[in-house]
């Protein structure tokens, strides 16, 4: 059996746009990734959870209303806090220039913002997935 | 194995991570299961099965925090369809699931079908080995949507429940013929809507033609699940005749044991209570029994997954089929279909593998199936050389068994 890629698609908070999120999940389907998508006002513990529990390699956090400098960090930390250092994270939506540096020194790998080409998405995340130990 | 040590000490990353390198027939995954073996076989496993948008989710949710509440630790297994074209695709049963989903009590994977068309994965079987294995006391499956043919969740639950919904008359004609037939429980959903007492009627008159002279007969295979579904019934003379009463005690933690023989069981729920069935001598409301048999006649409980209502009840049935099921002998022949069924599967699948490998190393595999793609050979001819040549017996072929 192929080992598939699994993709956990987040909306974090009171941010109600989930257009982007369901692009980004179909785009990520139809390239053969796995992709759990657990829908809007999502906590970031609980998307921690979730990707512990769905053992995801890569958690995909899309965001438009603006608290991401808040809400993405707190997610890293929740994830940490369990001992998840193997998941490539990104983000992408609406997310001022300015604000992707503080993004990548929390460990986010790279931001994409609107209009952001979709198989490029897809080939920067085939390539970054990080292959996993524990053997 | 460091997982396995991690895994036996519950940690929860590891049972994760164990459930990837299962689903993705890792080589690690033999030497895991191999390890993990005799530590399952305790947890009762649902399935929660029915057309598309149902509310098995929501259901299962519901199900999950009652069944929390009773003092139960809880794996949900939920399983989405593939895309036919990438192979990928996009599981979300997670967001019906967002009540249950803040315990740590519970775990919660989604799976992909990968292709495979009966309900469940491949890997679905030896998912629920895992969890089994970690100490979870119920394992809830919800299957892709399903109709007709996706019933192979018989051959993984211990209970199953189909998920029916109201209005959709035409539809429960459809699903007649297939998962209906495998219901231990029907729970007609959504019925805050219009049409839920019909639909418990219609379920209930097909369950008394089902069972009308067939008392007892409910979805057990008699000489184990073969592929292709159920081969036939285990019949009541197969059961424990005594019909004997386990201890209260070996009930899950919160459980008490329903009103037995002559009781009627479960009568304060929806509908015509839940079975056990006391035998009620010939012309019973739904049959009769074998003097001293026990059966299950399956009982249809309304629920609004949506609030909760009914979930008490649906979770009260569920319980007393495994009753059912430990009293009747049934949970131990399952044990043994099972068993019978696993490793006939494995032989099938490593000689299956051992050959087309030899094959495919000796140039045979691509020159014959291109033979054959050309109509110079046909497929059966092409199989039984590749079997010749590569199926060599190993010397010393025992003619004791194996010990
Ligand atoms: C459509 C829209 C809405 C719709 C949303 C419908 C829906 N279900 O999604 C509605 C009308 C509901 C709405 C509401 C609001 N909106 Co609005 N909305 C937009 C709008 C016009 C387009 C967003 C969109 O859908 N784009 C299409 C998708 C496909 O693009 P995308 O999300 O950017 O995704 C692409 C990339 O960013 C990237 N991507 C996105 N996520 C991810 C994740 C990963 C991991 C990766 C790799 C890539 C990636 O890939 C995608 C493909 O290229 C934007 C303006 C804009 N140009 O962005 C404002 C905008 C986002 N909205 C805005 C605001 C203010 C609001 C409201 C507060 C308005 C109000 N005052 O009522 C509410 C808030 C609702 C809420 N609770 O969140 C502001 C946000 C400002 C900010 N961030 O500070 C924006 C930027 C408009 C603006 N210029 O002011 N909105
Ligand atoms: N009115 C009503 N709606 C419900 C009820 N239960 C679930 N729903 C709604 O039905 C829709 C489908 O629910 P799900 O739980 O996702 O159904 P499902 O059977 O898991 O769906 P699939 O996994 O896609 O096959 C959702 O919008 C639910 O909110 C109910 O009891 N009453
Ligand atoms: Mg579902």
């Amino acid at each position: 059996m192929e080992e598939k890629i699994r993709v956990l698609v987040a909306k974090l908070g009171l941010d109600a746009h989930d257009r982007g999120a369901k692009v980004i999940a179909r785009a990520y389907r139809d390239a053969g990734f796995e992709v759990i998508y657990t829908g809007l006002f999502q906590r970031p513990e609980a998307v921690a959870e979730a990707a512990v529990q769905e053992d995801v390699d890569v958690v995909a956090v899309s965001s438009l209303a603006g608290a991401h400098l808040t809400l993405i960090p707190e997610l890293i930390q929740q994830l940490r806090d369990r001992g998840v250092d193997d998941v490539l994270i990104l983000a992408g939506g609406v997310i001022p220039e300015e604000d992707v540096p503080a993004l990548l020194a929390h460990g986010v790998a790279r931001v994409f913002g609107p209009g952001s080409d979709l198989d490029e998405i897809i080939a920067f995340t085939r390539e970054n997935v990080r292959r996993r130990a524990w053997s | 194995m460091e997982l396995i040590d991690r895994f036996r000490a519950g940690d929860r990353r590891a049972l994760a991570r164990a459930i990837t390198w299962v689903e993705n027939g890792r080589p690690e995954a033999a030497e895991l299961l191999k390890a993990l073996y005799p530590l399952g076989g305790k947890a009762h496993v649902i399935g929660v099965t029915g057309p598309p948008g149902a509310g098995k989710s929501t259901l299962v949710d519901r199900m999950a925090l009652g069944l929390r509440q009773r003092g139960q630790r809880v794996a949900i297994v939920a399983v989405d369809p593939s895309s036919p074209f990438s192979g990928g695709a996009i599981l979300g049963d997670r967001i019906r699931m967002q009540r249950s989903l803040s315990d740590p009590g519970i775990y919660m994977r989604s799976l992909s079908s990968r292709g495979h068309v009966g309900g469940i994965s491949q890997a679905t079987g030896d998912v629920v080995a895992v969890l089994d294995a970690f100490g979870f006391d119920t394992v809830l499956v919800e299957t892709v949507g399903a109709g007709q043919s996706e019933v192979e969740i018989v051959g993984l639950a211990h209970t199953i429940v189909v998920v029916a919904v109201p209005g959709l008359g035409d539809d429960i004609q459809a699903i007649k013929a297939g998962i209906l037939e495998i219901g231990d429980i029907f729970a007609v959903n959504k019925a805050d809507r219009e049409g839920a007492e019909r639909t418990v009627a219609e379920i209930e008159m097909m369950l008394d033609l089902g069972h009308m002279g067939e008392p007892g007969l409910n979805r057990w295979p008699a000489e184990g699940p073969l592929p292709g579904g159920p081969a036939g019934y285990q019949g009541l003379e197969r059961l424990d005749p005594t019909g004997h009463h386990k201890d209260v005690d070996e009930l899950p933690p919160g459980v008490t044991a329903p009103a037995r023989p002559g009781g009627g069981a479960g009568a304060g729920g929806e509908g015509p209570g839940g079975a056990p069935t006391a035998p009620q001598g010939p012309g019973g409301r739904h049959g009769s029994v074998a003097p001293g048999g026990i059966s299950w006649r399956p009982p249809v409980v309304k629920t609004v997954a949506k609030d909760g209502q009914g979930v008490e009840q649906l979770l009260d049935r569920c319980l007393e089929h495994l009753q059912f099921l430990r009293e009747s002998g049934r949970w131990e022949a399952r044990q043994r279909e099972d068993a019978q069924a696993r490793v006939q599967d494995l032989v099938a699948r490593l000689v299956a593998r051992r050959v087309l490998d030899r094959a495919a190393a000796a140039g045979d595999l691509p020159r014959l199936t291109e033979a054959v793609a050309r109509r110079e050979v046909d497929p059966y001819t092409a199989a039984e050389a590749i079997l010749r040549r590569h199926f060599a017996e190993p010397p010393g072929r025992p003619e004791e068994p194996i010990s």
